[in-house]
């Protein structure tokens, strides 16, 4: 409403009225090229995002876990932690590459650090209680981890997940404007030298709905299956 | 007794703790004991006296002591904590099969849930249960396991006396169906005198082995005065208060 208010005082083509962009998206729709583009990008951020999640838990539950590894690791992750994701992104694609695993790589290395701290944090107030348990009653390597270690560490991956999936597609979208000739950062960039506000706005807006599916389709019924153990609150 | 080779054997030279304002803590001293197979022994000790740390240096919890515990390498060892140190994220069931290796992981353990008063609660959580309860659930761990060398670290502390009692009459049932080693310390000498065919007695720290008190009457054929008689005898050592 607001918006539609007040895109009819301005009247400029910087600030379309919702119509328009409704407009906008229904033929990026037809046309085939909105569904290839956002499949594009989306396709980019699960992978990234798995590539994070995965290096990063696993040095992050490592850190925790050692606090000598810690100490060698620490100035590093406080490093990576500050690259600007700009220069990691244009370093990749100068050394690897104008390709597809130089923008993964570059979003994933991005994301990592904070998987780290995350996971980190989380293994470093495990129970020594359950641990020993698991130690007294000869828990093997993966029973340990599958029984023990990560139910504790599941609130730290929920939080890595939230904050990293929208990071990510963020992420993305400078590696695909940067370097890439498909997804939604192509297209924005596209649409922004041909000074079309309409279709940013559709582009941008189709794929913050596509976040909100993932969100409520599969992070959140995750979750609560994660946390049925928990005693409801009142 | 003693051509039979102990499940487990105990030899602690010492045990010394270094606080973080740099005093020394002594909390075991020359402690020397061994356990003959299908015994129930009891430790006896004042509280903070060091037996939970015996315990721990027993499991292997805790290495840094002079001396040795040998264990007998056939003997399955379980545990049960002061605390039930259940995993909140499985239900009873799972936590009690969890511990059983892959070649029982599948056996019945109704009898067992029957006999604990569990079988109604086998899809709960811990965080449903009462303190009482889960205790149940660490005791089915522990003997669905079938062990060899099971040992007990206060594991009544914190109940009401009532459910205590019944708790007590549970294990005696568990552990008469099937005899195992047994080591469990505690501080209620009326608890130990119910259970145990030998008390050894703790000194205050650094604990040290005072006095071993055997019971000769069966468990089953102890009297209330059998076990009043050894109760005064350990009040000195303990008090009854809880």
């Amino acid at each position: 409403m607001v918006w539609a208010i007040v895109a009819a005082l301005i009247d400029d083509r910087t600030l379309p009225p919702p119509g328009a962009v409704w407009q906008a998206f229904l033929t990026e729709l037809r046309s085939g090229e909105l569904l290839f583009h956002l499949s594009t990008t989306l396709l980019r951020v699960v992978a990234a995002f798995i590539v994070a999640m995965a290096i990063g838990s696993a040095i992050g539950i490592w850190l925790g876990m050692s606090p000598r590894a810690d100490r060698f690791v620490d100035p590093w992750l406080i490093l990576f932690l500050n690259i600007p994701a700009l220069v990691v992104i244009v370093l990749a694609y100068i050394w690897f590459g104008l390709n597809e695993a130089a923008a993964i790589g570059a979003v994933a290395v991005n994301k990592i650090p904070n998987v780290v701290v995350s996971l980190r944090e989380g293994a470093r107030a495990l129970d020594p209680a359950l641990a020993e348990m698991g130690q007294v009653y000869r828990f093997g390597r993966w029973k340990r981890l599958r029984h023990i270690v990560i139910p504790q560490l599941q609130p730290f991956f929920a939080a890595a997940m939230r904050s990293g999936i929208s990071l990510i597609w963020k992420i993305v979208l400078v590696v695909e404007l940067l370097g890439r000739s498909n997804g939604v950062g192509f297209q924005i960039h596209l649409y922004f030298q041909l000074f079309d506000v309409a279709t940013i706005l559709a582009y941008t807006l189709a794929f913050v709905a596509v976040m909100l599916l993932v969100e409520y389709l599969l992070l959140q019924p995750l979750e609560r299956h994660g946390n049925r153990w928990r005693p409801a609150r009142a | 007794m003693s051509d039979v080779l102990p499940v487990l054997a105990v030899d602690i030279e010492r045990r010394v703790f270094n606080a973080a304002d740099g005093t020394v803590l002594e909390a075991v001293r020359d402690l020397h004991f061994s356990l003959p197979p299908n015994s129930f022994t009891c430790i006896v000790g004042p509280s903070g006296c060091g037996k939970t740390t015996t315990l721990r240096l027993i499991l292997g919890l805790d290495r840094d002591f002079d001396g040795q515990v040998k264990r007998r390498d056939d003997a399955t060892v379980a545990a049960v904590f002061q605390e039930p140190r259940l995993l909140p994220w499985r239900t009873v069931e799972q936590n009690v099969r969890l511990t059983l290796p892959p070649s029982r992981a599948t056996c019945d353990l109704d009898a067992l849930f029957v006999a604990l008063g569990l079988d109604g609660h086998k899809g709960f959580f811990p965080a449903e249960l009462s303190l009482g309860l889960a205790r149940r659930v660490a005791l089915a761990r522990a003997f669905a396991l079938e062990p060899g060398l099971l040992l007990l670290d206060e594991p009544f502390v914190s109940l009401d006396e009532a459910t205590a009692e019944r708790l007590r009459n549970l294990l005696l049932e568990l552990w008469c169906a099937r005899p195992t080693t047994a080591l469990m310390v505690t501080h209620n000498a009326r608890e130990a005198a119910m259970l145990a065919d030998r008390i050894l007695v703790f000194s205050a720290r650094p604990a040290r082995l005072v006095d071993t008190i055997v019971l000769d009457t069966a468990r089953e054929h102890r009297t209330e005065s059998d076990i009043q008689r050894v109760v005064s005898r350990l009040r000195p050592v303990v008090d009854e208060t809880d």
